[in-house]
């Protein structure tokens, strides 16, 4: 099974071409640009240097969130507009979890983050289970004061991974040597990790339907919703005109 | 001067996601609407009072594909048949531009076409074409809620601003004084109803009316606007929502018929073309008609289809035919200009 991975979730960007045995090739950068003017070319030269057609994939396997809210926009709609224009298999694999995939060989909880500003972190918490990375803890966006307390309730042993550097100092104080922070090179989301999750998870059944997972609403969305808990009658959302 | 229209069948899967829109089209040799498939987001976007970004494009990754789905599923075409994707790269909200480029060149990628990057102001101007050939030069007249241009042309796929909004556009201003009117957004059909049953009984200044340029503000007649009501509401006085409606419109419409006409005149052109969402307004329309019979001029005034004065995707189809005939071409790196605008008419230069 041939797999295309992208996640332009934060500032990297990634993408890879991998079948079931090996992978093809990675492209990872992690500079500041638009993923907008970098993702189509990485995927161009990826295919162009394997000398292989678009149609040669099985799956387009993306990051689908959390994360920049355009970043993430931006790998599921080329993502999804592949897969559905290819009529290829398509799998969303949390973003969280290709980063919480490069800390291997642990019994330890994972813990990967993002920083979502204002204190609070996009995270959740990852085991290996039989070679198969698991969710123990869903994706959540929370104040990272109210995290750590839940993360330190489980008695297990922590390793924290992704954006830690603004966190490390607050990680370390609030949960001593129940926590480790991964070294530097595990904190980029990969393009061959993503790949060979995505050929494990199960293929989306509507490919039209699949969105980003932001997991927060909108602040107007919110504020609308408290005011109009019944929503009256604005729903559907968009209609075909 | 008039386009010919090719003979062999060129068919270009057309993107527009600038707004609160999602559409995909497939247009047939720039002048034939195959499917023109809109998805609006209005009764999402109405809860807010007006269009939260972040909301629209969250809505236009739900229906990018459906709607090219449906688009081609309708134009009975397949991959194989099309020349070119095209899609809006700007003006517009920059998240939502994102999705219909992300998804045109994953789409050109895929099958290995050509992509066309469009002036989403340069797809309005086209929405005419799908009517009838352009006779050049013409002159443009867009108003929507993000625009108020007027655009010469002199020849094909060459746009030049002679005159822009200074601060609000045409639409916010219908937009906002319906909000004091207390009207849903969008409320631009909402006042033209009400305009039809008044009278001009407040006589609202006619801003840069005189001015010798093409330019347009629209601010203070939106803040004499709101000063009436509010001196009227402390005085405890109901002022007729109808006249107000009528004295707005009225303000807005001697502007731009007055300022547009003198253009045309100014710039010897024979065709007008008005376009963008406002172009629906009933007075605009009804007031250009009278104006060019009572001044009896040789000019044919194109406005086209309420669908197609909206954003909708086939003008973007329309508009990439000519561009793709001059060789323009998108490629990888394609990335969203949320100002992209058309150079200024050097002063002078037309004749
Ligand atoms: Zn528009």
């Amino acid at each position: 099974m041939l797999v295309l991975a992208i996640d332009t979730s934060n500032r990297a960007l990634t993408v890879a071409l991998a079948s079931d045995q090996q992978l093809l090739g990675e492209i990872t950068l992690n500079i500041k640009q638009t993923h907008s003017e970098g993702l189509m070319p990485a995927i161009t030269y990826l295919f162009q240097a394997a000398k292989l057609k678009p149609a040669a994939i099985d799956r387009v396997a993306v990051a689908q969130g959390p994360g920049s809210y355009t970043g993430i926009r931006i790998a599921v709609t080329t993502a999804k507009t592949l897969a559905w224009t290819l009529n290829k298999e398509l799998v969303g694999v949390s973003s969280l979890a290709v980063i919480a995939s490069n800390v291997l060989s642990t019994q330890r909880l994972i813990v990967p983050v993002f920083d979502a500003r204002r204190q609070a972190v996009f995270t959740g918490a990852y085991q290996w289970q039989q070679g198969h990375l698991v969710s123990v803890l869903s994706d959540r966006h929370i104040k990272l004061a109210a995290w750590l307390p839940e993360l330190l309730a489980t008695k297990q042993p922590l390793t924290f991974v992704g954006q830690t550097a603004v966190f490390s100092d607050t990680i370390r104080k609030m949960c001593g040597k129940q926590a480790k922070i991964a070294p530097e090179a595990a904190n980029l989301p990969r393009g061959q990790q993503l790949a060979w999750l995505g050929q494990q998870a199960q293929p989306i059944a509507n490919v039209h339907g699949f969105v980003p997972t932001y997991l927060r609403k909108t602040e107007a969305e919110a504020t609308w919703l408290k005011n109009h808990p019944n929503n009256e009658g604005h729903e559907p959302y968009v209609e075909e005109i | 001067m008039q386009e010919n229209s090719s003979q062999t069948r060129e068919l270009i899967l057309a993107f527009e996601s600038s707004c609160d829109e999602t559409s995909v089209a497939v247009i047939e040799n720039g002048e034939k609407i195959l499917a023109n498939v809109i998805a609006s987001q209005i009764n999402s976007q109405k809860r807010f009072g007006g269009v939260v970004p972040e909301v629209a494009s969250r809505h236009h990754v739900e229906q990018i594909t459906l709607c090219a789905e449906e688009a081609m599923t309708q134009a009975h075409v397949t991959y194989a048949d099309l020349t070119a994707v095209a899609v809006t790269y700007g003006p517009g909200l920059v998240g939502a531009l994102l999705i219909g480029v992300s998804a045109a060149k994953a789409i050109a990628f895929a099958h290995q076409l050509p992509l066309i990057p469009v002036n989403h102001m340069a797809g309005h101007v086209y929405a005419a074409r799908l009517v009838k050939p352009l006779t050049y030069p013409l002159i443009a007249l867009l108003v929507s809620g993000g625009h108020t241009e007027l655009v010469y042309m002199r020849t094909a796929g060459q746009f030049e601003i002679i005159g822009d909004t200074r601060d609000d556009a045409a639409g916010e201003a219908f937009d906002k004084v319906g909000r004091v009117l207390g009207l849903a957004y969008p409320a631009g059909g909402k006042i033209d109803h009400l305009a039809s049953q008044g009278q001009d009984s407040f006589h609202f200044p006619r801003a840069m009316i005189k001015e010798a340029n093409y330019d347009f503000s629209f601010s203070g007649l939106k803040s004499a606007f709101i000063n009436t009501v509010h001196n009227a509401q402390q005085r405890g006085e109901a002022l007729s929502h109808a006249d107000l409606a009528a004295s707005f419109q009225a303000s807005v419409i001697d502007v731009i018929v007055t300022k547009t006409l003198r253009a045309v005149k100014q710039y010897g052109v024979q065709q007008l073309i008005m376009a963008g969402g406002v172009a629906a307004n009933s007075g605009l329309r009804d007031r250009f008609r009278q104006e060019i019979a009572q001044r009896d001029l040789e000019l044919d005034f194109v406005v086209p289809p309420l669908r197609l004065c909206g954003d909708n995707g086939a003008m973007i189809g329309a508009a990439a035919h000519v561009l793709y005939a001059q060789g323009v071409r998108g490629d990888a790196h394609l990335n969203a200009d949320p100002s992209l605008s058309f150079p200024y008419l050097a002063a002078n230069t037309t004749k």
